[in-house]
């Protein structure tokens, strides 16, 4: 641990630095954002547009080894395809309510199938390990800036149409007839969950971002019967164990993502223990 | 039979009239239908339906399951599109909405105050108003949910959820009021309280609400409305004997506690109109 703190602190390293200020800062999009793709049950969705991540990660790779194109980098890549993602997939939710399943597995599938090609054809890049498990030597100083900035975003968005977003959560078919588009804030919800994906990408990876974004406020939910107090817990939660596993991986030179989720898987454990005693003891 | 509609006869919830006169030009037009038709796909639901719903109606919807009560009430609020015929709805306000309760998520971690606060949303970024807690504050005394406002809405019985439900509605401060099934799962002492205070509310409101419940069909005093895929209306007091006996019968064979509930609301409301109607 002593280890991790002179790293966290060592100028000439900074690498481990951004990596826990991009943990913590998406901290706070990712237990607000997991909040919602909890209470709305739509995991799946937040599956396939981080899978469908790997997409625009691998054009990027391709774009700057072949043709040296360095201003898209794979964080706006990964953006970018999982914005495209969730546009398609609230398409489809919103014109049909059957089958949309399906489709949303074609995405997940596609996006995972595209990203591999341009990362084989790229050379110099067999591997996608680090995007697919997380490798927090990933993140450049620039990243940490986009990072800051989209989290400000998000975190506004969500904090200013809070109880729109609610609203539709809770009864959508009530809220479409008071007014609300709810179409709009479904699509707008659908592409704050893919951008705060992508943000804990180079953390925890592609595959256990689901996991990641999930446990916090399923935990918190254990507990807490408001949404925004859900949501906070959450953030706490999220950003505790982000450093928690950046350091463990560090002192035990694991990779970060692994490391990150069975922290967070330990934790959950840990509430459910307590909250069934709280319960046998009321009983 | 009710009588046809004149100036010395005017046409109110009191007193229907026949359907073959429902009009009443001291009565303001609500919501009118003409030519209505819908299906899911292959499978046509409603076919050429058209009435007229008058200011301060109190409609009740009844038809076997499967019938296109839902469906109908879908369309008059707009979350659905007819495939043929146009549906009107006079008001310069939204319609308070009172779905079926059973139909949420029992784990979403939302209070009751929240839940019955989500009647005021608009597009307004931002935060709910004073005035928006005060009218949730309002509706939920109404509702006699006062001292549950913290509790989280899954923790409610049935009955409390359905006047949540309601109490959401009223804080919308509608005119019309449309509601699906307020009586399914909730327990007879509750039901009568329920219908006690739609009859309270048929002064304020047009009210359109299904049920499966006839004893409150007969607790309620209005029009109702028989919807099989077709349309049919008929004066509350032959409601049960009329043309709509194929739907109702079928009914009172499921619903064993229906004698129950019809005496309760007679004792309870003092209504008298269903007796010597030779059921």
């Amino acid at each position: 641990m002593g280890n991790f703190i002179a790293a966290l602190f060592n100028p000439s390293v900074p690498l481990v630095w951004y990596a826990v200020l991009a943990g913590l800062v998406s901290s706070i999009a990712f237990g607000m954002i997991g909040a919602y793709v909890v209470v709305k049950r739509t995991t799946y969705i937040a599956g396939a547009v981080s899978h469908a991540a790997l997409a625009g990660i691998g054009f990027a790779l391709f774009l700057k080894e072949v043709y040296g194109i360095m201003w898209f980098t794979p964080l706006l890549g990964g953006i970018a395809s999982s914005v495209i993602a969730a546009l398609i997939i609230s398409g489809i939710t919103i014109k049909t309510n059957e089958r949309s399943d399906t489709a949303i597995g074609i995405i997940w599938a596609a996006g995972m199938a595209i990203g591999m090609l341009f990362i084989f054809k790229t050379p110099g890049y067999g591997d996608p390990m680090s995007y697919l498990f997380g490798n927090i030597l990933l993140i450049s100083k620039n990243d940490l800036y986009l990072i800051v900035i989209l989290d400000i975003v998000i975190v506004a968005i969500i904090i200013l149409f809070y109880r729109q977003f609610l609203a539709i959560c809770f009864d959508e078919e009530f809220s479409r007839v008071r007014g609300l588009n709810t179409v709009l804030y479904e699509t707008i919800l659908n592409i704050l969950i893919a951008v705060t994906v992508v943000l804990m990408v180079s953390i925890v990876g592609i595959v256990m971002v689901i996991a990641f974004l999930t446990i916090p406020p399923a935990a918190s939910g254990l507990f807490l019967k408001k949404l925004w107090k859900v949501m906070a817990l959450s953030v706490v939660i999220c950003a505790s164990i982000t450093f928690i596993g950046l350091a463990a991986s560090f002192v035990l030179d694991m990779p970060s993502g692994p490391v990150t989720i069975i922290c967070a898987v330990i934790l959950y454990i840990i509430f459910l223990v307590f909250k069934n005693i709280i319960k046998s003891i009321k009983t | 039979m009710g009588n046809p509609c004149s100036p010395e006869n005017p046409c109110n919830p009191k007193s229907p009239c026949s359907p073959e006169s429902p009009y009443n030009p001291d009565k303001e037009l609500k919501i009118g239908l003409s030519n209505v038709s819908f299906s899911y796909g292959e499978y046509n639901v409603l076919n050429d339906i058209s009435f007229k719903v008058y200011k301060n109606d109190i409609i009740t919807v009844v038809g076997p399951n499967g019938g296109g009560k839902t469906t109908l009430l879908k369309l008059i609020l707009g979350l659905l599109k007819p495939d043929s015929g146009t549906i009107k709805v006079y008001s310069n306000k939204r319609a308070g909405y009172v779905p079926q309760h059973t139909f949420f998520d029992m784990k979403f971690p939302v209070t009751v105050f929240d839940v019955v606060l989500a009647g005021r949303i608009n597009s307004s970024p931002g935060f709910y108003a004073k005035e928006d807690k005060l009218a949730a504050e309002k509706a939920l005394y109404e509702m006699k949910l006062t001292g549950l406002d913290k509790q989280p809405f899954y923790a409610l019985s049935g009955g409390q959820r359905q006047r949540a439900l309601i109490a959401r509605a009223l804080a919308c401060d509608p005119d019309i009021l449309i509601m699906d099934e307020p009586t399914a799962n909730v327990d007879a002492t509750i039901g009568s309280y329920l219908s006690d205070y739609i009859i309270n509310l048929e002064r304020k409101f047009t009210i359109m609400l299904v049920t499966h419940d006839m004893g409150f069909v007969n607790s309620l005093v209005g029009r109702v409305f028989c919807i099989n895929g077709d349309f049919q209306e008929h004066p509350l007091e032959n409601a049960d004997t009329a043309g709509c006996a194929p739907h109702l019968k079928g009914m009172q064979v499921v619903r064993h506690d229906i004698n129950l509930f019809r005496n309760n609301f007679g004792r309870n409301n003092g209504h008298s109109h269903n007796e010597g109607t030779g059921h």
